[in-house]
């Protein structure tokens, strides 16, 4: 067991942005939260993480569980100077790891550039970079694909399936590009203040609760999403060929 | 050695710019330049207290510095914005340290003395206790630079490795309230601020790494002071405001630089 979380509540103010949510998660397991914008995953995450107090429940960790944490994105100020080596090295002393990680995700034409200089992308895979190269125990990944474009998502995601498969490191990831990530996903559980649903990937999109917030277009879930974009938008989103 | 003024006095500018600049990275930083303002603002209120009640002036700046920075950590979010309660507090606590100072009677005070400074006035005590709360601060940045890193660039990320965020703000604020209290002599409560971002400001034109940010920023400051301290001596002028000009002469040097050479940094 590395987290187990019960009962748990959290307010801001008088309002209530979780309750009653339950979850335990075991060294391996590869675990994804679904849920609408607003839903309280991201408030889930800084609890976990131990930023915001909740007012109810437990959450037990493992002592000394070594997390790594991807932020949704990371904003440094301009008036910072940090190198994306510099950045890296808060997270580890040893050079080889490190060395290794940015072999493994292709650091290397960015190793010596400004963190404020990266492109959305790149700076995800130094985030990525940095939770993996302290050898976690538990990856938290908060829409950690965000700035990738569709190819860049699906390998990120086998990147992720294959590391928790090498090391054995638990995943818990809050996601919104579910036709990739439930594939993936030994459990998915599904939130919404509190939890909707929770069960195999199959399991959760079938389930009337889920297809109530997401729809009933479960078609796309267990395959690679693939969209062409061959079609404009204008402002309204309507297409022009 | 220490029996000529300006030795001592050198000695307290580079000790208090030595503290200042790699602290006043954190403030550039983290945009704390207000906060440390009005911290050195309530200093004011502390000095009058002591004078009033006789008590040490350093221990009294340090401690109603930490009271206003704490409350106004604490008090944060209750419907004001950190600015205005920072506001409130730093400028209330000046006015009253001011008006507490008129009720003393018997030993006429030299204000300005404490708003910009009389580093020429140093004693050797004076400059062991600069040079204490110098050491107490350098140990403080050093023991903790990678988590105070950490906290500066994402208090999730420090949180999720560890540490804890609440602790290392405090260990800013503390330091500000000690650089505060003892530059006082060098350059009253209304120039130390100056002395923590303007050298932090300076370096940032041209270093790619906090370390190298905190090092230059480092010796702008110690250079600022010392050629502050002879600018005053030879042409008469007020010392702490001298030092002061100095380093925005080296400010505007870099931002030249920066400027001229096109340099994106």
């Amino acid at each position: 067991m590395l987290i187990e979380i019960s009962k748990l509540e959290v307010k801001y103010g008088s309002k209530k942005v979780l309750q009653n949510i339950n979850l335990t998660l075991n060294a391996g397991e590869i675990v994804t939260i679904v849920g609408p914008n607003g839903s309280g995953k991201t408030t889930l995450f800084k609890a976990i993480i131990g930023v915001i107090p909740f007012s109810k429940g437990k959450i037990k960790i493992k002592p000394n569980l070594r997390i790594g944490y991807v932020p949704q994105q990371l904003k440094v100020d301009q008036t910072l100077p940090i190198t994306v080596e510099r950045f890296l090295k808060l997270a580890t002393r040893d050079n080889n790891d490190l060395k290794k990680m940015v072999a493994f995700l292709g650091l290397k034409n960015i190793y010596r550039e400004q963190i404020n200089n990266l492109s959305g992308g790149q700076m995800q895979r130094v985030l990525l970079a940095r939770a993996l190269v302290d050898a976690p125990e538990i990856l938290l990944l908060d829409e950690a694909t965000r700035g990738l474009d569709q190819p860049g998502i699906a390998a990120f995601y086998q990147k992720i399936e294959n590391i928790s498969k090498e090391t054995n490191c638990a995943v818990l990831m809050i996601s919104h590009d579910l036709h990739v990530v439930m594939r993936a996903s030994d459990r998915v559980i599904c939130v919404n203040g509190h939890v909707c649903c929770e069960g195999t990937p199959e399991n959760v999109a079938t389930s009337p609760e889920y297809q109530t917030l997401f729809g009933s277009n479960i078609d796309g879930a267990f395959a690679l999403y693939r969209h062409k974009h061959d079609h404009n938008h204008d402002v309204e989103g309507k297409s022009r060929i | 050695m220490l029996d000529d003024f300006m030795t001592r006095a050198t000695l307290a500018g580079i000790g208090v710019s030595l503290a200042a600049a790699p602290l006043g990275c954190f403030v550039v930083w983290r945009r704390m330049a207000y906060f440390g303002e009005s911290t050195a603002h309530a200093a004011m209120l502390g000095i009058a207290l002591s004078l009033t009640f006789e008590l040490s002036v350093l221990a009294g700046a340090v401690l109603v510095s930490l009271i206003m920075a704490s409350s106004v950590t604490l008090l944060e979010g209750r419907s004001l914005f950190m600015d205005t309660l920072l506001g409130v507090a730093g400028h209330s606590s000046i006015a009253a340290g001011l008006v507490i100072v008129s009720f003393i009677s018997g030993v006429r005070i030299d204000l300005m003395a404490y708003l910009i400074g009389d580093i020429l006035a140093v004693s050797k005590l004076d400059l062991l206790m600069i040079w204490i709360g110098v050491g107490v601060i350098f140990s403080l940045i050093i023991w903790r630079w990678s988590p105070l890193l950490l906290v500066t660039l994402s208090e999730d990320l420090a949180s999720a490795n560890g540490f804890n965020p609440k602790k290392e703000n405090f260990i800013i604020t503390i330091s500000l309230a000690i650089v505060v209290a003892v530059g006082i002599k060098v350059v009253g409560v209304l120039l130390i601020i100056a002395l923590l971002i303007i050298p932090a400001a300076s370096a940032r034109f041209i270093t790619l790494t906090p370390e190298s940010m905190g090092f230059i920023a480092s010796i702008i400051g110690v250079l600022s002071s010392i050629l502050g301290l002879y600018a005053a001596y030879f042409f008469d002028t007020p010392t702490g405001p001298s030092i002061v000009c100095v380093a925005s002469l080296f400010f505007f040097l870099f931002l030249m630089l920066n400027i001229i050479l096109k340099n994106k940094i």
